[in-house]
């Protein structure tokens, strides 16, 4: 990571709280990250850890069409290009939206409106953001569509996204996130709703396109195996909380988190073989609203006993165990270093 | 009259919670007449003529809820068309235009007297006043009159009317009517003769004493033949009275208008006062009775009465209720006791629920003193010749209409059947009023062990149901709710299809009680063959006497309605001769605009 | 597409053909259930027999009932003659036949009454589209407010409260306790004005039940789609929220309104008969109340088959419209 003067993007001690009527539910609770023009960070957990929250937090769209009960309480600080967006007006954070930030959604056939053709969906964020007319937008949407990789996209512009394939619409809402050419990009779970095939595709079309735009991108997924050749940064969130943050290589090499652990183990790796002794988390994460004491991991953390009851009782810090690389555990480091390597 | 017109009501309960609120709405602005006239007093155009007056002009507007059955003069049978009648039709004799039952004489209209009477009761001759004319000033001829009557015997195109005319001119030709008829004039009847084109002679099978109360009904109008549409002529009647049709478009408006070619020296009868006849048709009757409270119309074509909101209303604001009447209607509302259903067979068995009914409760069932009417004593209805409310043969009135349940016990033991039985109550599902007389029949009859389970059955097929003898059997209906009006005021107009053995029908039978006595039907020959309307009266009288002592009918009540009349009407009076409705023909309306 | 239409065309008529069908079973198995016969009931107080088979053979009721549909499908077609006493009158196609009641033409009273109830069809859709979709969205994006939880009990006291009642205060109060209104059918192309003041207060009762319906269906709707994946894609675009609840949110919830609009405005116009007998309107519902307690086959089959036709119609025009909102729809 950089430093955060040159930090593109800096979320700084962010929580996202929302009130129901079964308690306060702290969906992300103290987030701290920097992201540069350029870099690719990957945020990592189970569904419930907080990562979309946080990205819809970016996004500005938590305060949005949340009427009445049920709207987040949001704290910390969000600084885009200096600029502080919690705190900003609701107005000028959607023009930035879509303009300086986009972002890419898990299932691209709910996600893009079932009436409206590709065309004018693709159209209709350029022309939010630029007072062109009709003729420009179809122009650019079309050369967008090309861009990622539609074949015939002056045909396919006024195709609804039923005629689609999967892959194919996935590619449109890339087109439609990239047609503002967005310094931030956040795709959120983009290959999730695809068949394996098309996955590698996607996330091969995301990487040239961001060396092409040297946008920032966030990548947020459930799964390792997304970020591993993606990312520049690994992110692992766990119950709203950053348990492990660090360079990839680092995470991947030497990952210090029995989570981050587990879901290495949950990753499926071709250079190892079936049975091998590293398995997935056990258990299901944890309530949001009842979140387990002192270190939120320990209900599944099989070396809990090791930390002679402090992970009971105290949240574990985030410390750094290397340059750049922070992880937030109660187990003393040669333990980490022993098991991590014994589980090889 | 047919079954007598029902209004159309959709919310029977909506209408008493409504009423308080009608209250406050349709009469606060205080001006309910308009015009010259003021409110007469209850019952005033029941006992006299509320506002005498020759003046004309002026829109007189009725409000309807049922249409016609049919306005052709040989088709029609609702009592509230013969009576609209008379403003398009004439006959050789019709009823006095006088109130309460001076209305029931004859006198002469297109002719120029009662008829002359020869040949032992069997030949009547009249001649027509000159001057009477078609709407298109031809004269009315005897022709005309011969050839209106014939009508009724195309039975296939001209339905639904009465047949009294032809029961009584039937020779034995088999006349198949003028539109079979082979004859180039049409006028192939036998039994009426046209010597001139002013003289009608009737050759009677059998001498009927009533036979010119027959020819008063509108089906002894004249139709002239060119103007005969057939089963259309309904749809639009050629006038030969003081009115004409300017529009008819069933159940959706009429309009009658002066007919110019009318002289009022040619009829003694009708005083034409108003220039314009208007009926306004309605489907919800709360409403018309706010249209008429609140002065935008004079008075109700179907003369049914007002609706319970309305009513309530009325009879709680003196002002109100002195525009209205309350006459009775002819109709008596009875329970017909079937033989056929053991143990009805036995006369005790019979008497006995006549004495166990709770006559109070029945006339509250039927909607009190002023809606439902005076509680029935006998079978024959004031008016008739021979006619007495006061004969009570089983104390009805006595006691305030309470039970005799002493009687009722004793009538049982008699019977064998000391502890009651069971049997049927057949009553019509779409009158409310009829439904809620077998509740509480129901109720009286158990107190003394007669156990009744109420059939209701479909109303709109009464004439397929109640009027087919072997569907009464099977259906072992042993006590039948029904009501009766008069076709014309005698014994043989109200009492006869009701008693009379040889009126058993398969289909469309009134004489539920299947009452077949040699005396009976004996006494009414005797009583249709006499002209003197006095024997007749004597003789029905007897039948009414023999029909109760019998118990084969219970009366509940002498029907009554209660009619509003606007204060702009004149000549507003109650006719007898139409079952207790205004006099129609007579109506003028004050302050003409 | 042509090909779609011409099937669907050819289900309307077939879809006819059964309504008539059932139509006229039920007319003439009831009564033969219940032993009765209808020519009966049209005689007058003296039913003397021959009265009555006179009246059968008038009405053409003496015929097989097989005999008397053929004969019936035969007038639509290509119109019958009716021996008719005086004379022999032909009906021309489409010959509903005469009333048995009035002896009117079926087919003139059908386009008389037609217009009555399709104005009041009309001018209450259009109230209670305008006034139940604005109200249901307002109080799906309040939701939770003052305003919604008023909107939505005034919602459930219009959808309760019947017609009847309705319309009879709405009656006491507005035309005879202050004269503003008084209810009556004009033709439009009379006086378009007098038209719509004529028929104010129906349109009104009509549409505040009517209204009820949709403002709940919209409300319900509004909610479900706010929650929609592209509702969100759309707020991420930076589209103003006004643009996306109007281009995005209230184009995709006007599916299941149109649906159910078309149903109602079928059915409506098929008869909207609690509200013309209330307020004494003219119209098909009426002509049907009165058909069927005056037995009246010819008028019963003329109504039923026009409100057969219009709610088989309105159906067709929902699944067009469908078409034309949902491109996911084929026609096919």
């Amino acid at each position: 990571m950089t430093d955060e003067a040159q930090a593109f993007l800096s979320v700084r001690d962010l929580k996202v709280h929302f009130p129901t009527d079964d308690g306060l539910v702290r969906a992300v609770d103290g987030l701290s990250f920097e992201l540069s023009r350029g870099r690719t960070l990957g945020i990592v957990g189970e569904s419930g850890s907080g990562k979309s929250v946080t990205s819809l937090a970016v996004m500005g769209l938590h305060g949005v069409g949340q009427y009445g009960r049920g709207r987040a309480r949001i704290s910390g600080e969000i600084r885009l290009a200096g600029q502080e967006l919690t705190t900003a007006a609701p107005d000028e954070v959607r023009r930035l939206r879509g303009r300086e930030m986009a972002m890419i959604f898990q299932d691209p056939l709910s996600s893009l409106h079932p009436y409206y053709t590709v065309g004018a969906q693709i159209s209709e964020a350029y022309r939010v953001h630029h007072p062109v007319g009709k003729a420009a937008a179809r122009a650019r949407a079309v050369e967008l569509l090309g861009r990622v990789g539609i074949p015939r996209p002056d045909r396919r512009f006024d195709d609804h996204p039923h005629q689609f394939s999967g892959g194919m619409r996935q590619r449109v809402m890339i087109a439609m996130a990239l047609v503002n050419n967005p310094d931030l990009l956040i795709a959120d779970e983009p290959t999730t709703a695809l068949d394996v095939t098309v996955q590698a595709q996607i996330l091969d079309l995301i990487r040239d396109l961001q060396r092409e735009f040297g946008s920032a991108v966030i990548v947020i997924t459930h799964d390792l195996g997304v970020v591993a050749e993606l990312a520049d940064d690994i992110l692992v969130m766990y119950a709203g909380r950053c348990v492990e943050r660090g360079p990839a290589e680092r995470v991947f090499r030497a990952p210090q988190h029995p989570y981050t652990w587990g879901l290495l183990g949950s990753m499926p790796r071709l250079d190892r073989e079936r049975g091998a002794r590293l398995t997935p988390v056990r258990g299901a994460p944890p309530s949001l609203i009842n979140v387990p004491s002192g270190c939120a991991f320990h209900p599944r953390c099989p070396y809990a006993e090791l930390t002679a009851g402090a992970s009971r009782t105290a949240v574990p810090e985030l410390r750094e165990v290397a340059r750049r690389h922070f992880a937030a555990c109660h187990l003393p480091v040669a333990d980490r270093d022993r098991i991590w390597e014994a589980g090889r | 009259m047919s079954p007598r017109s029902t209004r159309l009501t959709l919310a029977a309960g909506s209408a008493v919670a409504l009423a308080a609120l009608l209250g406050t709405a349709a009469c606060s602005g205080g001006s309910g007449s308009s015009g010259g006239g003021t409110a007469a007093g209850f019952n005033a155009a029941a006992t006299g003529v509320v506002h005498p007056s020759t003046a004309k002009g002026g829109t007189l507007r009725f409000t309807a809820a049922q249409d016609f059955d049919s306005l052709d003069p040989q088709r029609g049978y609702y009592g509230f068309m013969w009576d609209f009648a008379r403003y398009y039709t004439r006959q050789l004799i019709t009823y006095d235009t006088k109130p309460g039952n001076a209305s029931l004489r004859l006198v002469p209209d297109l002719a120029t007297s009662l008829a002359q009477v020869t040949d032992g009761g069997r030949t009547y001759t009249y001649h027509l006043r000159s001057g009477a004319t078609w709407e298109d000033g031809s004269p009315v001829t005897a022709q005309d009159v011969k050839y209106g009557i014939e009508r009724t015997w195309a039975q296939d195109v001209i339905t639904g009317g009465p047949i009294w005319l032809m029961q009584n001119l039937d020779d034995g030709q088999k006349y198949p009517g003028p539109y079979k008829d082979p004859s180039s004039d049409k006028l192939g009847l036998k039994s009426i003769d046209t010597p001139d084109s002013q003289t009608v002679v009737f050759h009677l099978a059998k001498p009927n004493g009533d036979f010119e109360q027959m020819l008063a009904l509108p089906e002894g109008s004249p139709v002239k033949r060119s103007k005969d549409t057939g089963a259309k002529y309904g749809l639009r009647p050629f006038s030969d009275g003081p009115y004409k049709f300017l529009t008819y478009q069933p159940n959706k408006t009429l309009v009658l208008v002066r007919n110019d070619r009318w002289h009022k020296s040619s009829d003694p009868i009708r005083p034409a006062l108003p220039d314009r006849i208007e009926v306004t048709y309605g489907s919800n009757a709360d409403d018309l009775d706010s249209k008429m409270l609140g002065g935008d119309a004079d008075l109700d074509l179907n003369q049914t009465g007002l609706q319970q909101a309305a009513r309530v209303k009325v009879l709680r604001d003196p002002r109100l209720k002195a525009s209205t009447d309350d006459p009775t209607t002819g109709y008596i509302r009875y329970v017909s006791l079937v033989p056929a259903i053991k143990p009805l067979d036995n006369i005790h068995c019979r008497r006995a629920v006549i004495y166990a009914a709770d006559h109070k409760a029945l006339q509250t069932a039927r909607g009190g003193p002023v809606a439902g009417g005076d509680i029935g004593t006998n079978m024959l209805p004031d008016g008739v010749k021979g006619a007495d409310v006061k004969y009570d043969p089983f104390g009805q009135t006595s006691n305030g209409g309470a039970p005799d349940l002493a009687r009722a016990r004793s009538e049982l033991q008699q019977c064998g059947k000391p502890n009651g039985f069971s049997t049927t109550i057949a009553v019509r599902n779409n009158k409310p009023a009829e439904v809620a007389s077998a509740v509480a029949l129901q109720a009286s009859l158990k107190a003394v062990g007669i156990n009744t389970q109420i059939d209701q059955y479909d109303g709109a097929q009464t004439p397929n149901i109640i009027g087919v003898p072997n569907v009464v059997h099977k259906k072992g209906y042993g006590l039948i709710i029904m009501g009766w009006g008069p076709d014309f005021y005698t014994g043989q107009g109200f009492l006869q299809p009701l008693v009379d053995g040889r009126f058993i029908l398969p289909n469309g039978n009134n004489n539920y009680s299947e009452i077949n006595d040699p005396t009976i039907n004996g006494e009414f020959d005797q009583a249709i063959a006499t002209t003197d309307a006095d024997k007749a009266g004597q003789l029905y009288s007897d039948i009414n006497h023999r029909v109760m002592e019998d118990a084969y009918y219970l009366p509940i009540v002498y029907d009554k309605a209660l009619l509003w009349r606007s204060d702009r009407l004149t000549n507003a009076y109650i006719a007898t001769s139409y079952s207790g409705k205004y006099d129609f023909v007579s109506l003028g309306v004050a302050g003409a605009k | 597409m042509s090909a779609y239409l011409l099937r669907r065309l050819a289900a309307v008529v077939v879809m006819l053909l059964v309504v008539t069908l059932v139509t006229f079973g039920i007319f003439f198995l009831v009564p033969k259930l219940t032993g009765g016969d209808p020519a009966a009931l049209f005689a007058g107080r003296q039913a003397d027999p021959a009265a009555i088979a006179g009246i059968r053979k008038k009405l053409g009721l003496d015929a097989p009932v097989i005999v008397q549909y053929a004969r019936f499908i035969w007038g639509l077609v290509a119109g019958r003659d009716y021996a008719d006493g005086a004379d022999v009158t032909h009906c021309a196609a489409p010959c509903f036949g005469y009333s048995f009641k009035t002896e009117q033409p079926v087919w003139p009273l059908l386009t008389d009454r037609f217009p009555v109830t399709f104005s009041l069809a009309i001018g209450a859709c259009v109230l209670w589209l305008a006034v139940g979709v604005a109200t249901g969205v307002l109080s799906a994006l309040r939701r939770g407010s003052l305003w919604d939880r008023a909107a939505m009990t005034a919602a459930l006291a219009g959808v309760s409260l019947p017609i009847y009642f309705t319309g009879m205060l709405a009656l006491a109060v507005f035309t005879y306790k202050l004269h503003w209104l008084t209810v009556g059918y004009v033709p439009f192309t009379q006086n378009p004005l007098a038209w719509a003041r004529g028929l104010l207060l129906p349109w009104i009762v009509l549409a505040f039940l009517y209204a009820a319906m949709y403002a709940r269906l919209t409300r319900a709707t509004m909610l479900e789609i706010l929650g929609e994946d592209y509702i969100r894609t759309a707020r991420a675009k930076g589209l103003a929220e006004p643009v996306v609840i109007r281009r995005h949110a209230l184009r995709a919830a006007m599916t299941p309104v149109l649906t159910i609009l078309g149903l109602d405005l079928g059915a409506l116009v098929g008869g909207a008969i609690l509200t013309e007998t209330t307020f004494s309107l003219q119209g098909l519902g009426q002509a049907a109340v009165r058909a069927i307690s005056d037995q009246d086959l010819p008028v019963i089959l003329g109504v039923t088959m026009v409100a057969a036709f219009f709610v088989i119609v309105a159906n067709l025009v929902v699944d067009l419209l469908y078409a034309v909102v949902d491109p996911r729809v084929r026609l096919a």
